[in-house]
């Protein structure tokens, strides 16, 4: 019951999808395949929800460190949930978009998440910069290459790299440098690119396979 | 301003980097908050001083502006923002770049979102540029916001044969059916070009999987830089063009301009950032090359 | 102990004066342009608002602090829940109520398309997923993970097979000799012009010998030596102009972000560029 059902289950959604790419009929069942999949990706959005709730709930509870924290994630959850659900100050009122500008739930997201999760990724740029001085060294041959790829691509997307060679006459145009990014961008790395993507796919279609087949369990977890 | 503003930021990004140079050659390890804060300098300065470059569109981005040129008016365009807070300051030039475009060419605008984030950004954009510029545009005939759903490469699989099994309303539950832009449009393959605004999962990798190539439907993105490179794979067979980073959206806005008058004083957010970016990208290399300098020195030292 | 406490209680008196002294001034300019009363106060307070998340979150580059936590909890808490609220209006009352219920769709003003019994496999799917937060009743949740790992395996197998497996493969057959005119108009032209016809040759080449070497590097099967070590090493050269390629393109998209923020500290908190 608690793995020949989910293995059954697995078996007729991915059969059932591969074969409505090749039998027109089965194209009905392919497309309520993946809408009923639609419809359960919310479902784990909730259980996210529930997830963190539990967990910071958790910690608020048995006054765990820096639980005040954790108060901080269940009010601004709180907070945000209220303002989509009620569709607070939403001009449209309950049938309009939740997104309505105006809305709470739209002035949420452009002054309190949008600028959290931006800046939390700009961060990155000082920590890349950081290794750029600390960690980039040319020990070895295929470092140097690496490096002097990286080198191209810098200047080569920015209009430094125009101003530097443009004095190179139009006979040896690959050699200036924006020419010489779209080259490395064209050739050497869609190459790579390339090599890496097969091997990608070929990992995928095995893994789908042995998923689809019942050989790949792990996702089910220990046996009980 | 400019060209003053540019002597006095590679001035100080100079003395910084030389200053950087000599302690490294003095063999001092050098504060990882000094280095925060010359990068936080190099960005801030040039920004202060508005420098910017022109641009010059490249051909993986004029195939993707010569798509929307060349289709006739009235073509349907299918704009999809899968993107977030993470990705917008880089990629959101591209899609109003890209809305601007296409509205001004006549043709017809169906707005999607494959992440939940770009349904607000959706909205931010029919209120602050659809309605501001185009006030002539109509909703439901030249445009529509079909917004979210949930699913991704499962949205793709049923849109790419049929649109009313997932979308059976708009973002403001007005029935697609209602709406004249949807009249004799079943699904995906209706579309005369697809674009992806994205750079994570569900992107512009996704949509020439799942619609792309098995609908043959043309598709072009825009894609955070990060992952740009590794769409270069399906260019140009796949892939029409594709626009990677903020260099991208750049060149299109540039293009953009210099082929439209009506866009003359439009905000080019693009080439203003390209400013910034340039002088950054200089800070960066010199971080390597004063880092192997270094580097080599100590060796030498060791040996 | 006590002096660090007292600190702190100063910094914290002096960012909520800072915030204070910020929301009027913002909340002055924004009606100096004819905004009304409630609009000024209001996007004063959220302009000022994301202006300090920003800050908080920069905070944490000189090292972890309070405010950063506080910045980086909320932000959880508020992404979390957006995208719950999202997916609900947009999936669960736009997909599911107008197969399942006539007076939910009613309430939720979304056209009824009859009742149709299958859409209660992906509710109670659904609701099996959430028995993942039970201890007892968690094993529930392999149905519904079942059932999405069925649909992402039978999607992506065929469609990673057909566009990046066979196409790729197809599009590395290219021709060797591009726009070929014959020996004598080739060798009279080796020029490096971008669009020439040796530069496009060159290319196709490094593609062709790019890709098959490449994979010969991320074949393990067989020892890297002789003719398979020297292709496997110029495949490792090609991947690190790849790799090259791709730090390159990272730089440039953290430094866009980095502008981004600081384009709206400058331009839309301080006033400082247009």
């Amino acid at each position: 019951m608690r793995r020949t059902v989910p293995l059954t289950i697995t078996f007729i959604v991915g059969t059932g999808l591969i074969l409505s790419v090749f039998f027109p009929p089965f194209e009905t069942v392919g497309e309520d395949f993946s809408l009923f999949f639609d419809i359960i990706a919310v479902f784990a959005f909730f259980l996210g929800g529930g997830n963190l709730l539990r967990v910071h709930g958790t910690r608020i509870q048995k006054k765990r460190r820096d639980w005040g924290y954790s108060f901080i994630t269940v009010a601004g959850f709180f907070l945000m949930l209220a303002a989509g659900l009620f569709k607070l100050w939403n001009p449209g009122g309950i049938t309009a978009d939740v997104t309505a500008p105006g809305s709470l739930f739209q002035l949420m997201y452009n002054w309190v998440f949008n600028p959290l999760g931006a800046t939390m990724y700009a961060l990155l740029a000082f920590y890349v910069a950081s290794a750029s001085y600390r960690a980039f060294r040319a020990k070895n041959s295929d470092a140097t290459i690496l490096l002097v790829a990286a080198f191209i691509i810098l200047l080569g997307r920015t209009p430094l790299g125009f101003y530097a060679t443009s004095w190179i006459p139009d006979s040896f145009s690959l050699l200036q440098i924006p020419n010489l990014a779209i080259w490395v961008m064209t050739s050497p790395n869609l190459a790579g690119q390339r090599a890496i993507m097969i091997g990608i796919a070929l990992g995928v279609v095995s893994m789908s396979l042995r998923l689809i087949l019942g050989v790949e369990r792990t996702h089910l977890g220990v046996e009980e | 301003m400019s060209s003053v503003g540019l002597i006095i930021s590679l001035f100080i990004i100079g003395a910084g980097l030389l200053w950087l140079l000599i302690l490294s050659l003095t063999g001092r390890e050098v504060e990882r908050r000094i280095v925060f804060l010359f990068i936080g300098l190099a960005v801030s300065v040039p920004l202060l001083f508005n420098i910017t470059f022109s641009e010059r569109a490249t051909p993986i981005v004029l195939d993707v502006f010569d798509k929307l040129e060349d289709l006739p008016p009235g073509s349907k365009v299918l704009l999809s923002y899968d993107y977030g807070p993470s990705m917008a300051p880089e990629v959101e030039p591209m899609s109003n770049a890209f809305l601007r475009h296409s509205l001004a060419k006549g043709h017809k605008l169906y707005l999607m979102a494959l992440w939940a984030t770009g349904q607000s950004l959706v909205a931010t954009a029919v209120d602050s540029i659809i309605k501001r510029e185009f006030p002539d545009k109509v909703y439901g005939e030249d445009y529509v916001n079909i917004g979210f759903k949930a699913g991704g490469t499962g949205v793709l699989n049923v849109i790419i044969t049929d649109f009313r099994k997932m979308y059976l309303t708009d973002v403001d539950g007005l029935d697609l059916d209602s709406l004249f832009i949807f009249d004799g449009v079943k699904s995906l393959r209706d579309m005369d070009v697809l674009i992806s605004i994205g750079g994570g999962f569900p992107g512009v990798k996704e949509w020439v999987l799942f619609a792309g190539a098995p609908g043959n439907i043309p598709t072009a993105g825009g894609c955070a830089a990060v992952s740009a490179p590794l769409l270069y794979p399906y260019y140009p067979r796949q892939l029409l063009g594709l626009l990677g980073g903020i260099k991208g959206a750049a060149e299109y806005e540039s293009e953009l301009k210099k082929r439209y008058p009506r866009f003359e004083t439009m905000p080019t957010p693009g080439i203003k950032m390209m400013g910034p970016q340039t002088l950054a990208h200089l800070v960066v290399m010199a971080f390597i090359v004063i880092g192997n300098i270094s580097y080599f020195i100590s060796r030498r030292k060791r040996s | 102990m006590e002096g660090s406490k007292r600190l702190s209680a100063i910094i914290l008196a002096v960012v909520i004066a800072l915030f204070l002294v910020s929301w009027i001034v913002k909340g002055l300019a924004i009606s100096d342009s004819g905004a009304a009363l409630w609009f000024s106060v209001r996007d004063a307070f959220f302009i000022t608002l994301a202006a300090f998340l920003t800050l908080a979150i920069l905070s944490f580059l000189y090292k972890d602090n309070p405010y950063y936590k506080f910045a980086e909890h909320l932000f959880v808490g508020v992404s979390a829940a957006y995208w719950m609220c999202v997916g609900f209006w947009s999936t669960i009352v736009g997909n599911l109520f107008p197969n399942i219920s006539e007076s939910l769709s009613g309430y939720f003003d979304v056209p009824y398309k009859g009742f149709n019994p299958f859409y209660f496999i992906p509710l109670i799917l659904g609701i099996m997923l959430l028995m993942r937060l039970s201890a007892r009743a968690g094993w529930m949740s392999r149905w519904a993970l079942a059932w999405i790992v069925g649909t992402t395996s039978g999607l992506n197998l065929i469609r990673y097979l057909r566009t990046d497996f066979i196409s790729q493969v197809s599009n590395t057959f290219v021709p060797l000799l591009v726009d070929w005119k014959g020996v004598g108009p080739f060798f009279s032209d080796l020029s490096l012009s971008a669009s020439g016809q040796f530069t496009m040759t060159l290319a196709n080449w490094v593609i062709f010998v790019g890709v098959f070497t490449g994979l010969i590097y991320f074949f393990f099967s067989k020892e890297h030596k002789g003719f398979f070590g020297a292709a496997s090493r110029v495949g490792i050269w090609v991947l690190m102009i790849t790799f090259g390629a791709s730090f390159g393109y990272t730089v440039m998209g953290r430094v866009s972000l980095l502008v981004g923020r600081l384009t709206y500290l400058f331009r839309d908190w301080l006033g400082l560029i247009s």
